[in-house]
């Protein structure tokens, strides 16, 4: 098994493994929906990269696809509202 | 009686709505199904700000009204698992850029004098509505009773409270009518014969190519409409926000209303950026043309849409009358026919109105509103005798 990482996401440590993406990360820590839209929050719905409703952003950058980008050791995720 | 609704978009359900709560037994036929075309390829729009002093401007008031209480009451009445309307009155808010001012000020003039609410707005009072808004803004007028809603959700919602009321939908094309007794008494459709009492025509922009079948052809054509849907992102526009630049268009007497670019934000965290709108009759190639110059005029208003990233593009057919009123009533030249089309980009806004009109027409059902705007036997519509 990959060695594992540590993401931040709004001040709390999520653990996972080298190699997954930040959607795989929070959806292994059992967290499935993170983007708050007015009527319920929003995750990953299609994992390719077409809808972006699992936007986040990280270490700064906004409008990040949670399901396309590799999570790496130490990235500081926040949650996006509408 | 028995009445035949064509056509399932928002005119239509809204019809079927208030002519089954009538106590009309209705039936919706649509060659799709539920919101399948124009109602769910528009933007929800709710205006009264685009709107110049006059009987449409009348129709979007009174409907305004009644879209809140029945907004209200979709929602309640829901079933487990239906979306929601997202009605949301989130106002307008109307910009000018230099040299426009004036065009726009004397506009929101007349319209304040109709009752529709219209206030400028100082540059705190601006920056404090809109933050992100261009700094070249040069005047904004605030529009309290603009709203939104999702269309298609609603188009649903409206059609499935009517047919808990009693109505039914059937997936048909028509292709004809019978008379009897110099009266509408059978609808022709692919599914078979229905037999009818009356005859609503709600085909949106097919409602020409409907009334040529039925045996009274209407001057209704399409204009088709692109809109932009960018990635989802904080909430950084809080209003319908849009260029007055149609407020020229109409003032010169032309055409009525062209087009004017809205940017808006949806529940869902992703912007709407409108529209175009071209005669082309349907075709359904736009190519990059629309999406590019709406594009460009958005960023104008709000430059940070420049860093911005397109999810997807959709486009619409909106129905337009050579005269651009609505046509809302009974078929001089066949009784039992009514048409209830050529909304144009108004049609979400102009629904439960012109469902109250249809009630009037066909049942005799009270109004306070004035339906001779928009009989078919008018003038303006050039093709109907």
């Amino acid at each position: 098994m990959n060695d594992p990482i540590t993401i931040i996401v709004d001040d709390e440590q999520v653990i996972g493994r080298d190699g997954q993406t930040i959607a795989g990360v929070l959806l292994g820590a059992g967290c499935v929906a993170w983007r708050g839209a007015q009527h319920g929050e929003r995750g990953v719905f299609c994992g390719i990269g077409i809808c972006h409703d699992c936007l986040v952003t990280v270490n700064g950058v906004e409008g990040v696809r949670a399901c396309q980008r590799q999570a790496v050791d130490g990235d500081l995720v926040e949650r996006e509202v509408r | 009686m028995r009445i035949a609704v064509i056509g399932a978009g928002i005119i239509g359900a809204a019809c079927a709505l208030e002519l089954a709560e009538r106590g009309a037994e209705v039936v919706v036929v649509d060659r799709v199904g539920v919101a399948a075309e124009t109602s769910s390829r528009c933007e929800g729009n709710l205006l009264v700000s685009d709107k110049q002093p006059g009987p449409e401007a009348d129709l979007a008031i009174h409907s305004n009204a009644r879209w809140r209480a029945l907004a209200a009451r979709l929602d309640e009445g829901r079933a487990d698992g239906q979306p929601a309307t997202e009605f949301e009155a989130k106002g307008g808010v109307v910009v000018a850029f230099r040299g426009g001012e004036e065009p726009l000020r004397r506009f929101a003039a007349t319209q304040r004098e109709i009752g529709i609410r219209a206030e400028v707005l100082d540059a705190d009072q601006l920056l404090a509505a809109e933050p992100h808004l261009s700094p070249e803004v040069a005047l904004a007028i605030h529009y309290p009773d603009d709203a939104q809603l999702q269309p298609s959700n609603t188009t649903q919602a409206l059609l499935a409270t009517a047919v808990r009321r009693g109505a039914r939908l059937v997936v048909a094309d028509v292709t004809g009518a019978r008379t009897a007794r110099g009266r509408v008494a059978v609808l022709e459709t692919t599914a078979g014969p229905i037999d009818v009492d009356a005859v609503v025509n709600c085909a949106g922009p097919w409602a020409g190519q409907v009334a040529e079948r039925l045996g009274a052809p209407l001057a209704i054509r399409p204009r088709r409409g692109v809109i932009l849907v960018t990635t989802p992102m904080p909430q950084r526009v809080f209003h319908k926000v849009y260029d007055a630049d149609y407020v020229g268009a109409v003032g010169s007497g032309d055409a009525a209303l062209q087009t004017s670019t809205v940017v808006e934000s949806t529940p869902g965290g992703t912007v709407l950026i409108g529209s175009s709108r071209e005669r082309v009759g349907f075709d359904d190639h736009p190519g990059v043309g629309p999406t590019t110059a709406i594009a460009a005029k958005a960023i104008r208003l709000f430059p940070f849409l420049a860093g911005i990233t397109l999810l997807r593009t959709y486009f619409g057919f909106r129905p337009y009358a050579p005269d651009h009123l609505p046509v809302i009533g009974e078929d001089p030249r066949l009784a039992g026919l009514y048409h209830a089309t050529g909304h144009e980009g108004a049609g979400i806004g102009l629904a439960p109105a012109t469902a109250e009109l249809i009630a009037h027409a066909v049942l005799g059902a009270p109004t306070e509103l004035d339906p001779t705007p928009f009989l078919p036997g008018r003038k303006g519509l050039g093709a109907v005798a």
